[in-house]
């Protein structure tokens, strides 16, 4: 997701995901900015050390909630009372608001199930993973052992490499990114 | 170390003292109370019984006057009478020989007197909530060998020692009932299990092989003795282990609450049955054992969330921070809406089904103590979801504590619901005996828990995940 525009990004592969941890809090202290990091599973702490933004999702996902329960409301006032009115449990009245508590575990599993579902599909749009998406990992073997940090550089590159190599690096690689 | 204040102290004293006493005018003040309440029903009025039932004298008169007279007009008034109250407990059938107008005549003035009794029981039940579900959570920690919460063990070990207190106020409404002191407990009648009595009630006999005050009464001693004895064998063994090290009483304490998690999981069920369940004989619910359950552990849930507050808020715990209490108040939300999960679950299939016997209980609750009932759902289940729904929330300590309030109002309130309509009917109100019971307990909880708290360190220093409790974060 990083996008500088035609910059140099240092690639620096570690072996451990409580190294790479400490070296992001490292190299970000040093005032170098952390643009990504790849791991085979999320690490503890590790959106914190970045620096990154609370997300908005619990937002979202409490807007998607209040849509399923408006369209359980809806839906069940429409079939149950309106298009085809029906005796529910011996109570005739054919109102919703008499009928209601018939009709909870209808709101309660639309809201579940709305907040779930467009939560997930919002996480992908927004994550850029959708089908025939590009793959955006650079290097296979952060999907099995290996940790990668992306830091762009600015000012002096050896300093750089260098701290990042005294945070406990394994491997550096150049990239040219144009963009 | 914590230190219990003099501030504190006397704070204790003055309720325990202001709360015996408004307790005592609670108890003194039974017979009068309904004609200075004006709390005559219509039936009364009509049945000319107004004046009978203040006395028992008078009472025992009207019985005898009406047994001369015929049953066909006393009938009717009964009938009517129970139909306006929406109130069903099988007496019309149970006193149908003695002539009704007496039977109901006697009805009333024993809900009348049960009154600052089933005060004194809603209060006890809601303070055992606090002492059984404080062990409970203590418990399954161990069991599930957690280490989050190892930083508060202290305060939790402090709270469950206290159920002794209402234990004892449990003991002592059980035997009184036994004794035939109060008329709580229905099924306690004389004669309602006996064919040949006036009194005989066939539902209620057909429970005697539960409901009977032997069985009851030993019930009662069991729940006591083990539940106090495990949470004194815990503490016990923690105190030890600040003295030994290693990690022999850990497992010691890991055994005792495997122990504990299955006994409480029948007797939380049977007890509620029990002491609550069964002042409403002729219902019956299946899902009511966990029902209480819910609410009493949320009750827990919410004095640790403020305990905590308060013992942060006043720095006895720095290795307490908004990670542990986040988790603490996500146990009382969930378990909030656990419980909502749980009313709705009763109440839904109860409704839904329309069958008589049942819909009486709710009735009762929508009917006489209609408002009340919806202040209570709504204090239980939306205060929590509105207000520590989200993350930052429950990680505020003012917060917090205000919701933890609310709850406890709630579910004070839902207990005074499961135990009034039952034993006292209409004649329920928040007088002497209910605020005096109120603040004698919560003295006593006020004096037990913090000398408890300063009894002992306030963290385990040598437990064997100390370490993992102080480094967690969220």
């Amino acid at each position: 997701m990083a996008t500088t525009s035609s910059k140099e990004i240092i690639r620096a592969l570690y072996d451990d995901d409580d190294v790479i941890l400490k070296a992001v809090k490292d190299v970000r202290e040093k005032g170098h900015r952390v643009s990504e990091v790849y791991s085979p599973f999320p690490i503890h702490g590790l959106d914190h050390a970045m620096g990154l933004k609370p997300t908005r999702i619990a937002i979202a996902s409490f807007l998607y909630g209040c849509a399923g329960l408006t369209t359980a409301i809806l839906i069940t006032w429409f079939m149950m009372n309106h298009d085809w009115p029906q005796n529910i449990g011996g109570k005739p009245s054919m109102t919703w608001a008499q009928n209601m508590p018939a009709f909870v575990p209808v709101m309660f599993e639309l809201t579940v199930f709305f907040a779930a579902h467009l939560m997930v599909w919002t996480y992908f749009a927004v994550n850029k993973l959708y089908p025939g998406a590009e793959a955006q990992n650079p290097d296979k073997r952060t999907t099995d052992d290996k940790f990668m940090m992306e830091v762009p550089v600015s000012g002096n590159r050896d300093e750089l490499v260098e701290l990042l190599k005294s945070t406990g690096a394994i491997e550096i690689n150049d990239v040219n990114e144009n963009a | 170390m914590f230190q219990f204040t003099s501030k504190a102290k006397i704070l204790a004293y003055v309720l325990i003292a202001l709360g015996a006493v408004s307790l005592i005018i609670g108890f003194t003040s039974v017979p009068g109370d309904h004609h200075a309440e004006g709390h005559d029903t219509e039936m009364h009025a009509e049945a000319g019984h107004g004046d009978a039932h203040a006395e028992d004298t008078h009472a025992e008169e009207a019985h005898h006057d009406d047994a001369h007279h015929g049953d066909d007009h006393a009938e009717e008034g009964h009938g009517d009478a129970h139909a306006a109250a929406g109130d069903d407990h099988g007496h019309a059938e149970s006193h149908g020989a003695h002539g009704d107008h007496d039977a109901h005549a006697e009805h009333a003035h024993h809900q009348q007197q049960n009154r600052p009794w089933s005060a004194f029981l809603v209060n006890t039940i809601f303070f055992l909530a606090i002492g059984i579900g404080s062990i409970f959570f203590l418990m399954i920690q161990y069991v599930a060998r957690a280490g989050w919460t190892v930083g508060m063990f202290r305060i939790f070990e402090a709270v469950g020692l206290f159920v002794a207190i209402p234990l004892i106020g449990m003991l002592i409404i059980v035997f009184t009932g036994a004794a035939d002191v109060h008329h709580i407990w229905h099924w306690m009648a004389d004669g309602i299990m006996d064919p040949e009595s006036a009194n005989y009630d066939a539902i209620i006999a057909g429970k005697e092989g539960y409901l009977n005050n032997t069985f009851f009464i030993i019930r009662a001693v069991v729940y006591a003795a083990v539940w106090f004895g495990v949470i004194y064998l815990v503490r016990k063994n923690s105190l030890k282990e600040d003295q030994e090290g290693g990690t022999k009483r850990y497992h010691k304490i890991f055994k005792i609450a495997a122990f504990f998690t299955v006994f409480y999981g029948v007797t939380s069920s049977t007890s509620a049955w029990d002491w609550i369940m069964s002042i409403d004989t002729h219902w019956f619910s299946t899902l009511f054992g966990w029902y209480t359950f819910a609410g009493m552990f949320v009750t827990a849930l919410a004095t640790l969330n403020l305990l905590v507050v308060f013992l942060r808020f006043n720095g006895y715990t720095p290795w307490l921070n908004e990670n542990h209490q986040h988790d603490l108040a996500k146990f009382m939300f969930a378990f909030s809406i656990f419980w909502t999960y749980l009313w709705f679950s009763q109440f839904m299939l109860i409704w839904y089904s329309n069958i008589p016997e049942e819909v009486t209980y709710y009735m009762q609750r929508f009917g006489q103590y209609n408002t009340l009932f919806l202040i209570m759902v709504s204090m239980n289940f939306i205060a929590p979801v509105l207000l520590v729904m989200s993350r930052d929330s429950k990680r505020v300590m003012g917060l917090v504590s205000f919701t933890a309030v609310i709850v406890l109002v709630g579910h004070w309130l839902d207990h005074f619901i499961m135990i009034m309509p039952g034993s006292v009917g209409e004649y329920y109100g928040f007088g002497w005996a209910e605020i005096g019971g109120f603040m004698l307990y919560a003295g006593l909880f006020i004096l037990v828990v913090f000398r408890n708290l300063a009894n002992a360190p306030l963290l385990q220093k040598n437990h064997p995940m100390v370490v993992e409790s102080k480094h967690f974060t969220l």
